[in-house]
């Protein structure tokens, strides 16, 4: 009955699919179409092949709802690898032009790619699977709303998909981070409001008395995300089957609702959403208690008030009129200590377990997450000092300093929540290897730390090139020549990338090993040193 | 809900929460992070009284120093056009060629037009005016249209084969081949007869047929020993500099359906004391006659 349902919802998509690629008002629309009623074909096709053998729930823990959790860890490794690799591929063509395949691979569409894959393929789906194992786990409540979880994960699947292949297409609407079309906005807006709809009603009807504060911080991101999403992505499309819209905004208030979207997007999508995840996987990790609950509640509302103020510091010296630039760098000073309470509650509550960082390769890697949280988020205010940001911004500074965020912390925090979860996910002992894990943190860090110290040599000294006068009063460089030395750095850069995929790689095979229930016979982890072995 | 304990490890008071296994300690705020918070709060504050700040309904706060980034940037721009206004006035009234008998004026020039030069020349000639194929160098001593520092303004004044400028230097090849003025084998012997001129590998039996096609096809612009003609930007034959490239193939190519470079007038769009500069940089490049 179900399947049935499935396939016939499937059937009517197609059609609406099939009658975009015939009758389509531009060739991107129809070729957009064609990809998306590909999709839904093959999704049938796959539904039907599988019948209706989907299993119950197999963990031990009877009454949650884990498939979608499990599918979105598989998901978001997926994901994270595509993202990660996508990244290694523009830093390449950014030190050898030569790389740049047009149309479809150049650069200006293959960059978009990479930050949504890394953002919201990778990132999303790591929020949406461990915020429904965190939600049902501190409720004690199986998720609101049935197979609606499922919906989200494929509906959000389904976003990804269509957000990445029309970037390749050549369909954007030219907004950073928020580049998909009119009617794909429209698509993840639905799935959005599904999420919030099962992640609320799983905590109203939970069975303990408080809420968790990693699910204040999963709500507060979910909620503040569905209206950025909306108020930013709001235009006109020129026809209802083509792919142009136009926004609402124009001039200075389109810039500025664009770095409202884009620095929240930060905020909430990667700040307190993985503070969340960062509340429940560290002391249960750690198998501490929180340090502080009072920390606890005055950073988060003063984190998502302060956060939602800070975006004008994107447009300094611009357009912007001088008091919203000034209430940009404000606020985002005023921030500075509302993030390091999370940083400081998530280290302070190793207080007492401080051995374990010894033993334990998975809350290192938590730490080194939060290690460079703290780190990002004292550079980020410094940056939007005025006189700093007049050096820093347009520059690869800027690109180091969101790495050093995305990288360190977002992607770190995520591998120790996957590394908790898979055993548990899977009804597993343990991890097949804690050596690899610990070979995946090294990989990781030292890939980290090349890129972001090399963008800060190469933004400082692109900074400084672009604002080089003579005596006689003239400029120096021309631009060429700041991208010219920039060459040795792009290239590091790429290295550092690609130490962080080939960690990213030692994590997927590991995980792939745990899951089909095997362990690595190898020498304990605990040893007198923590330098990895052979 | 548990009742409140106290953590054995820490001796610090639960809050009787649990969730899943895990508690908080009841510990208060740390005091460092409470000052550094007010400290930034009252940081931003004072931010918001000394500088524009705060919305109103048709404007905004204007801060005690009545900062504005618009007034300052004009300020400065100001204070730079006041302190070069003397030179650029001698510059404008000085004759490009007499630009050089002045010292402090000629390295001002060339600073001005090194700069200049960054911004509108290095997208072909590249940022050390090295040129790259199909643009010229402009440091080495050959010149299509002329080397003097006048010559070289009123290039850059008027341009090169520029459709918007009546005065601009022109001067087109025909396409020998692409026309059908000469037949392919004709052509072919042409590009040998040339590549015997400058030396490059070529055939001999070919460059021999080749000089009456030459001298009656080429003589005109290029000269009879192919040294050029600079009146009419044709390029002299006989030395290793080639635009379109040094081989017979790329040569004949060159015969067959020759390119012709095109450079914008700058005079209107960069104002003539630019120019001037530009001019007078680009003939302290090396080259300049």
């Amino acid at each position: 009955m179900k399947l049935t349902l499935q396939v016939i919802a499937l059937a009517i998509a197609a059609v609406v699919a099939l009658i975009g690629a015939a009758q389509g008002a531009d060739a991107l629309f129809r070729a957009h179409s064609w990809v998306l009623l590909l999709v839904l074909v093959l999704t049938a096709f796959f539904l039907l092949s599988r019948g209706q053998s989907r299993t119950v729930d197999s963990t031990g823990e009877v009454g949650y709802m884990d498939g979608p959790i499990r599918y979105g860890v598989v998901a978001t490794v997926f994901w994270g690898i595509v993202g990660f690799l996508v990244g290694v591929v523009i830093a390449s063509q950014l030190a050898f032009p030569a790389l740049n395949f047009e149309p479809y691979l150049n650069f200006g569409r293959v960059r978009p790619l990479h930050t949504s894959a890394v953002i919201f393929a990778f990132g999303g789906n790591a929020l949406l699977c461990t915020s429904f194992y965190v939600v049902q786990r501190t409720c004690r409540a199986r998720l609101f709303g049935g197979d609606a979880a499922w919906f989200v994960f494929w509906g959000y699947q389904l976003f990804i998909v269509l957000a990445a292949t029309g970037y390749l297409l050549g369909v954007t609407q030219s907004k950073e981070y928020a580049e998909p079309e009119w009617y794909v906005d429209l698509w993840l807006t639905i799935v959005w409001v599904v999420y919030l709809i099962v992640f609320l009603g799983t905590i109203l009807k939970r069975k303990e008395p408080h809420i968790y504060v990693a699910n204040w911080f999963y709500l507060a991101f979910i909620v503040t995300i569905a209206m950025l999403h909306v108020v930013n992505n709001l235009s006109l499309p020129v026809s209802f089957l083509g792919s142009v819209s136009y926004s609402a905004f124009a001039g200075v208030q389109d810039a500025l609702t664009q770095w409202w979207y884009g620095h929240n997007a930060v905020g909430f999508f990667l700040t307190a959403g993985f503070l969340g995840m960062m509340y429940y996987f560290m002391p249960k990790q750690a198998e501490r208690p929180v340090y502080s609950y009072r920390l606890s509640i005055i950073h988060f509302w003063a984190l998502i008030f302060l956060y939602i103020w800070a975006g004008p510091h994107h447009l300094h010296y611009t357009a912007l009129p001088d008091w919203a630039q000034t209430l940009g760098m404000v606020f985002s000073i005023m921030l500075w200590m509302p993030s390091w309470g999370g940083m400081i509650n998530g280290l302070m509550t190793l207080s007492g377990a401080w051995d374990k960082l010894r033993t334990d390769p998975i809350i290192r890697m938590m730490v080194i997450a939060v290690a460079f949280y703290g780190m990002s988020t004292f550079e980020g205010p410094m940056m939007s000092i005025k006189a700093v940001n007049s050096l820093s911004h347009y520059t690869d500074w800027t690109i180091g300093h969101v790495h050093s965020g995305a990288l360190g912390w977002v992607g770190m925090i995520t591998f120790g929540a996957i590394y908790f979860l898979v055993p548990r996910l899977w009804g597993r002992k343990q991890l097949y290897s804690l050596r690899l894990v610990n070979w995946h943190l090294w990989l990781a860090t030292l890939g980290i730390v090349v890129y972001a110290a090399v963008m800060w040599v190469s933004g400082i000294t692109q900074g400084l090139m672009w604002r080089e006068y003579d005596a006689e009063g003239f400029l120096v460089y021309s631009f060429a020549e700041s991208v010219q030395a920039m060459h040795p750095y792009f290239v590091i850069r790429t290295l550092g990338g690609l130490l962080y995929l080939i960690g990213a790689l030692v994590m997927a095979y590991n995980l792939v090993q745990t899951i089909r229930g095997r362990v690595r016979d190898e020498a304990p982890l605990v040893t007198a040193h923590a330098a990895p072995a052979e | 809900m548990t009742a409140p304990h106290k953590d054995e490890l820490s001796g610090v008071d639960t809050t009787g929460h649990e969730w899943d296994g895990i508690r908080e300690l009841d510990n208060p705020l740390p005091r460092w992070w409470l000052w550094v918070f007010y400290a930034c709060i009252a940081y931003a504050i004072g931010y918001c009284i000394y500088y524009p700040a705060i919305p109103l309904i048709n404007s905004a706060t204007q801060g005690i120093s009545g900062y504005s980034s618009r007034a300052e940037l004009h300020q400065e721009v100001a204070a730079a056009e006041e302190g070069r206004a003397g030179l650029i006035a001698q510059i404008d009234a000085t004759n490009v060629e007499d630009i050089a008998k002045n010292d402090s004026l000629h390295r001002f020039a060339v600073s001005g037009g090194a700069s200049a030069f960054k911004v509108y020349c290095s997208q072909c000639h590249g940022s050390g005016a090295q040129g790259s194929p199909g643009y010229p160098n402009l440091n080495d001593d050959v010149w299509l249209w002329g080397g003097t520092v006048e010559e070289i303004h009123q290039t850059i004044t008027h341009g090169i084969r520029y459709n918007g400028d009546e005065d601009t230097r022109f001067s087109e090849m025909p396409a020998f081949g692409r026309d059908q003025i000469l037949s392919g084998s004709d052509v072919r012997a042409a590009a040998n007869f040339v590549g015997k001129l400058a030396n490059l590998e070529h055939d001999a039996a070919l460059a021999e047929a080749g000089a009456t096609v030459y001298a009656d096809n080429c003589v005109s612009c290029h000269g009879e020993a192919g040294k050029g003609m600079r009146d009419l930007g044709a390029p002299n034959l006989t030395d290793a500099v080639w635009l379109y490239g040094d081989t017979v193939a790329e040569i004949a190519a060159q015969i067959s359906a020759p390119q012709h470079g095109v450079m914008p007038a700058w005079g209107e769009r960069l104002g003539d004391v630019t120019v001037k500069q530009l001019a007078v940089f680009v003939h302290s490049l090396g080259g300049g006659e």
